[in-house]
């Protein structure tokens, strides 16, 4: 045991280190689905109206993506069901948090500084793990107790709680396993996240098979949030899944150490290549410095969006097969105009979606911006002939015009895909890229808000995820609480069209551009008046 | 003579720390000045003034003829920074950040480049992320002194550099003393660089200038320490002023002696008979170690330094 020697001072530092951060993510996701009892049950008080609103939504395939599928009509169900996105978000902080304390700490040096004093070799690993894993259990410990206070039962709220808890124990171990691999924290981040997309689209694609033909339902059982949405809160409250979580996190765990053990400290197991001993003629400005530094992320971020939109795109024609089938789905179709309307309708939640997940690139991009100057690389730059404002606009041509290219991409990848089951590529195509641009001004917005904390009060640039957060707040309850409009207006997204299909006016967009623009030069003013910080 | 740089009454506060406290400072053009002080003195909040990245509270800051803030982007071509602390992109090539900064500042020799390169035994193939402390401190020293710049601002570039690239480093930095139309503001803590490089010093303390002016200057006002074996005892010495720290015994004298005494005491001495005579100039560490023990004895700001400078 004396590599584990330490363990518990390291659990303590990381403790100190994010105690703000880690129980701010952990509560504001246990709040969430204790927000939804009150909403489904202001929305459908009788168990009449949660049977009729359960059967339209098993078979709707957009939500059956997003959330996972439902089996049952109960209010405990309905809410399980509604959680469904919450293992994607934890499993993204945990990513987050573990190479935060891991990779991230081997890299700048600080492990060596450590690893000098007493502590054990695997003490730094399992502290991370160990400490994520807990704030997982009290993620589920919180949204179990705060359900059973809704009057929720108790077996079922506990096995929410716990698919929740196992979820984030799984991607933490899968996190420990890729910090082992490349020597910076980055790439480890990148290919974890990149694992965490993939098993949600797995879980994706696995689920909309099932309420179809089931050809590939199968996919679902190759994704950890795939099992866990089977442990079934509520509705039957399944708890072998849960053995299988535990199992598989044990696994990833062992290999971690196994890895661990095979390399050195700051090295990584995917070695680095020697690159180019002289600057190839284009890397001459801080325009081509900031394409070196950006275009893996563009790519990343355009190969997603193109993902996403063939999932969607690909999804929309069995919404409109399932209308003609089912007769109660049918009146409603009838009512929002045939069963064009409730596939655009579909298309459109769909591009609201990505509209929201657009500004996360956004804002990553901007903070890109204080990553370079708190890391030092942007003194060198800015000691010579680069002002200020030629430095930033390298960085921010990727905050405005990379979600463009995202969102093009996706917009492309949906025309062609339910344009090709529609048999009307032709015609789809500008429709949905248009949809999908008109997203931009409010991507823009949320972008702005970034650049101008960013330029005035560069300390709290992060709090540009807090007006993210705040906006898919409002997308994901903000309806089905029915706040008042008021409260929706704050969100840009309230402002823009509903497209394909909605009616388009100039004045939201123009007006969600001007305001963008008036927030990034105040920023940019800022930029230019305030100190550089010290490395 | 003109002035490559000079500062005025600079003053810059963090909160409640006063980094500098009017900082006066003058370098001449084409001489390689020494910014010497410990840790936290100011050095580098002043080199990030000069830089244009910080602005100063108050007083005036003037580089190679233009201010500081306002003129930056025009004044960074004409001047190549070595930061105490270099982070390199984890994924460029030590070769390509070379390039890339000397571009950026307006051009770069190639043939230095290359030369500076075999000097600092620099592998420029690899990335960023892989290169030890050392190595990225010399990635940033050969961006600096390749580029065709009229001042160089380093601000402690040799720390984690091993003893044999020191001395490549001094070697390069005599090279430019010798061309004697740049120059170099060096920042620093290690002491015998300074000496060993610099024509004139600023010596900085709690943020601002307690010393300047050439080694040779600053020794002047300090002591020199004798040792002598004497024929007789010399009864004299103690009586003297100027003269501290005075050991006799068996024939065998040690003391310290400021300047203006050194030549009576040197009298006294050869009245009695010198067997033996060991003197020693001041090192800079001792000048250097001597301003800094004043500072539990509360010199009176703003009197007490300047009047040291001006005695």
């Amino acid at each position: 045991m004396n590599e584990l020697v330490g363990t518990g001072r390291l659990v303590r530092l990381i403790l100190r280190r994010d105690r703000v951060l880690m129980p701010l993510w952990v509560v504001w996701i246990a709040i969430i689905p204790i927000g939804y009892v009150a909403s489904i049950n202001g929305l459908f008080p009788t168990a009449a109206g949660r049977q009729t609103y359960a059967d339209e939504s098993a078979h709707n395939a957009g939500f059956v993506a997003l959330y996972g599928r439902l089996f049952g009509s109960s209010l405990g169900e309905l809410v399980a069901w509604r959680a469904g996105f919450i293992p994607v978000a934890i499993g993204l902080f945990t990513i987050l948090t573990v190479i935060r304390h891991t990779r991230m700490e081997e890299e700048t040096g600080r492990r060596e500084l450590l690893g000098a004093t007493v502590v054990g070799r695997y003490a730094g690993l399992a502290a991370a793990v160990l400490t994520t894993c807990v704030a997982n259990l009290v993620l589920g410990a919180l949204v179990a107790l705060g359900l059973m206070s809704q009057d929720l039962p108790a077996a079922g709220s506990w096995a929410l709680g716990l698919e929740f808890a196992a979820a984030g124990w799984m991607f933490a171990a899968l996190a420990a396993v890729v910090a082992q691999l490349t020597a910076s924290a980055r790439s480890a981040r990148s290919i974890a996240i990149v694992v965490l997309a993939a098993t949600y689209v797995l879980r994706l694609a696995g689920d909309i098979s099932a309420i179809g033909s089931g050809a590939v339902s199968w996919l679902s059982w190759l994704s950890p949030i795939g099992w866990v949405q089977r442990i079934r809160p509520y509705g039957g409250d399944r708890w072998w899944p849960l053995a299988l979580a535990v199992g598989v996190t044990a696994v990833l765990v062992w290999v971690a150490v196994a890895l661990s053990a095979r390399r050195d400290v700051g090295s990584g197991l995917l070695a680095s290549r020697p690159g180019p001993a002289s600057a190839g003629a284009g890397l001459r400005s801080p325009l081509a410095l900031a394409w070196r530094l950006h275009r893996g992320l563009l790519l990343g971020w355009a190969v997603g969006f193109a993902l996403l939109g063939i999932v969607f795109g690909g999804v929309a024609k069995s919404v409109g097969d399932m209308a003609q089938d089912n007769q109660t789905f049918a009146d409603i179709v009838a009512r929002v105009g045939g069963t064009a309307g409730v596939i655009d309708s579909d298309l459109a939640g769909s591009i609201g979606i990505l509209g929201l997940i657009a500004a996360a690139y956004a804002i990553q991009a901007t903070l890109k911006l204080r990553d370079e100057e708190t890391s030092g690389h942007a003194e060198p730059v800015l000691s010579t002939a680069t002002g200020r404002l030629r430095w930033a606009a390298g960085h921010l041509l990727f905050t405005f015009l990379g979600p463009a290219v995202a969102l093009l991409a996706s917009g492309l990848a949906m025309g062609i895909t339910y344009g090709s089951t529609a048999h009307d590529v032709g015609g789809q195509v500008p429709r949905l890229v248009a949809g999908a641009m008109a997203q931009l001004p409010a991507v823009w917005v949320l972008a702005a808000i970034a650049v101008l904390l960013f330029g005035t009060l560069p300390r709290l640039s992060p709090v540009g995820w807090g007006a993210l957060a705040a906006c898919l707040l409002l997308f994901l309850v903000g309806g089905a609480v029915r706040l008042d409009q008021w409260v929706m207006d704050i969100s840009p997204y309230t402002h823009l069209p509903h497209l394909p299909g909605g009616e388009v006016t100039a004045t939201p967009l123009v007006v969600l551009t001007a305001v963008a623009a008036a927030l990034a030069v105040v920023g940019l003013a800022g930029l230019r008046r305030r100190d550089m910080p010290t490395p | 003579m003109t002035e490559a740089i000079r500062t005025e009454g600079l003053v810059k506060t963090f909160g409640r720390t006063r980094a500098l406290d009017g900082l006066e400072m003058s370098v001449h053009t084409g001489e390689v000045h020494g910014f010497l002080g410990p840790n936290g003195a100011g050095k580098t909040t002043t080199i990030r003034i000069l830089l244009g990245l910080t602005r100063a509270d108050a007083g005036t800051a003037q580089l190679l003829g233009g201010n500081p803030w306002s003129d930056a982007t025009a004044l960074h071509r004409r001047l190549a920074y070595v930061p105490g602390d270099v982070t390199l992109w984890p994924n460029l090539t030590g070769g390509e950040v070379i390039d890339l900064l000397g571009r950026m500042r307006g051009g770069l020799d190639k043939q230095r480049r290359a030369d500076l390169l075999e000097r600092f035994d620099l592998d420029p193939r690899k990335k960023g992320r892989a290169y030890s402390k050392g190595n990225r401190q010399k990635v940033a020293l050969i961006a600096a002194l390749a580029s065709d710049v009229e001042l160089l601002v380093l601000d402690e570039p040799t720390s984690g550099l091993d003893p044999l690239m020191e001395e490549v480093f001094r070697e390069a930095i005599r090279d430019e003393q010798r061309r004697g139309d740049r120059t170099v503001l060096l920042s620093s803590h290690i002491l015998s660089e300074v000496e060993a490089l610099c024509d004139r010093i600023t010596i900085i303390r709690d943020g601002r200038a307690v010393e300047t002016g050439s080694l040779a200057d600053m020794r002047h006002l300090t002591r020199t320490s004798i040792r002598a074996e004497l024929s007789a005892p010399a009864d004299g010495l103690a009586a003297l002023p100027g003269v501290h720290h005075l050991h006799a015994e068996d024939g065998k004298v040690s003391f310290d002696v400021d300047t203006e005494a050194l030549d009576s005491a040197l009298r006294q001495l050869t009245a009695v008979g010198v067997r033996s005579l060991v003197s020693q100039p001041p090192t800079l560490e001792e000048l250097f170690l001597r301003l800094y023990d004043r500072k539990g004895e509360a010199a009176p700001r703003g009197s007490g330094a300047g009047a040291e400078v001006a005695r």
